[in-house]
């Protein structure tokens, strides 16, 4: 339902302004990348100190490995994407993530527990029932913008 | 030659004993509790601390209910409300078998997470949860009786560049205090509540 589909912009750019023979070499460097984003969602904030958190899946159709290297949201002064880790203790703690490759043909899930896309500096309240934009930044120029849903404060997934 | 050899394996064979005993006593420093299964070995309830409305309570004011500890902060934007959020499910699914529970989150944070900022955060999950804080005196001598962990993480991009890694399991005493098992605080809540029915109705 909430399937966008971006072309990647790079490749779209390099195979328009080069011609037939450089073909290969340009599709070589384009990574011909088709990246959508299904169930993007996020939890209301109470209030707009502390930072919000949202998740979604990354497909990566294209023939080619991506990575997300970053976010922007105008909603946020400072988003990225964190991960949780739990170890066998029952230990949970959180750091920033690193870029997080998409394998060809592949997914990756920001879901609770794992990667999630934490905003901080709230320049609005999340509020239930509206939506907002987040942009995903890719590593081969792809710039991706979602339409995030804003779900209950006690959502435990894109279903509530 | 012979004897350069016998003193190196001896030095090894000191390394060997000293990185083991080292990693054994780690191991023994770490919490127990997540490693606590129902028949192991039992602890009790212990604390004194302010609850959201601002009132001091300690394990005695909730003897004859069942309590479901979950230990968090809120400037945590995912582990803990989803934890509270699986709470919250769980109280709702119980339904008028939730009057025997009490859900308590105990702050890791309390610098940030004084009564009044968890009175605006915590009851936003659900009106039955109550949220404690106190001193760090307080918070760290009931991490300790409840063998939990918790360690403040730099992180640059955190309020305030610090964010809390902390037991995420919640714990369940029975209306006596006795500790008696862990869930973790994204599993199904169904899961959560006919584990809870079955021990109720017994």
């Amino acid at each position: 339902m909430f399937k966008v589909f971006a072309k990647g912009f790079l490749g779209l750019a390099v195979a328009l302004v080069m011609n037939l023979p450089t073909m290969s070499a340009a599709q070589d460097a384009s990574n011909d990348t088709l990246i959508s984003v299904e169930n993007p969602w996020a939890r209301a904030s109470i209030g707009m100190s502390r930072p919000g958190g949202a998740y979604l899946t990354i497909r990566n159709d294209g023939k080619d490995t991506v990575s997300l290297v970053g976010l922007r949201a105008e909603i946020s002064g400072m988003a990225s994407v964190h991960e949780t880790r739990t170890n066998s203790d029952g230990v949970s703690s959180m750091t920033p993530a690193e870029d997080i490759a998409i394998p060809a043909g592949g997914t990756v899930a920001l879901e609770p527990g794992g990667y999630h896309a934490m905003l901080m500096q709230l320049q609005s309240p999340l509020v239930e029932g509206e939506t907002f934009p987040l942009t995903l930044l890719f590593s081969d120029g792809t710039e991706l913008e979602v339409n995030v849903p804003i779900l209950g404060v006690g959502a435990r997934g894109p279903e509530g | 030659m012979k004897m350069v050899r016998i003193a190196l394996w001896s030095m090894v064979a000191v390394a060997v004993v000293i990185v083991a005993t080292l990693w054994m006593t780690e191991r023994d420093q770490g919490p127990v509790a997540a490693r606590l299964a129902p028949e192991g070995e039992g602890f009790s309830a212990d604390f004194e601390l302010t609850d959201h409305n601002g009132m001091v309570q300690t394990e005695e004011d909730f003897r004859g209910r069942w309590m479901l500890v979950f230990f968090g902060f809120t400037n945590c934007p995912d582990v803990c409300p989803m934890g509270l959020a699986t709470i919250a499910q769980v109280m709702d699914d119980l339904g008028s078998q939730s009057a025997g529970v009490q859900p308590l989150f105990i702050t890791v944070d309390p610098e940030r997470d004084t009564p009044s900022v968890l009175a605006e955060y915590i009851p936003q999950f659900g009106p039955g949860i109550l949220g404690l804080s106190g001193s760090s005196e307080q918070i760290e001598r009931t991490a300790k009786s409840f063998n939990i962990y918790y360690q403040k993480v730099d992180d640059a991009s955190a309020p305030e560049n610090y964010s809390v890694g902390h037991t995420s399991s919640f714990l369940l005493f029975d209306p006596q205090g006795e500790f008696v098992r862990i869930y973790e605080y994204d599993q199904d809540p169904a899961r959560i509540v006919s584990d809870l029915r079955d021990r109720i109705g017994a």
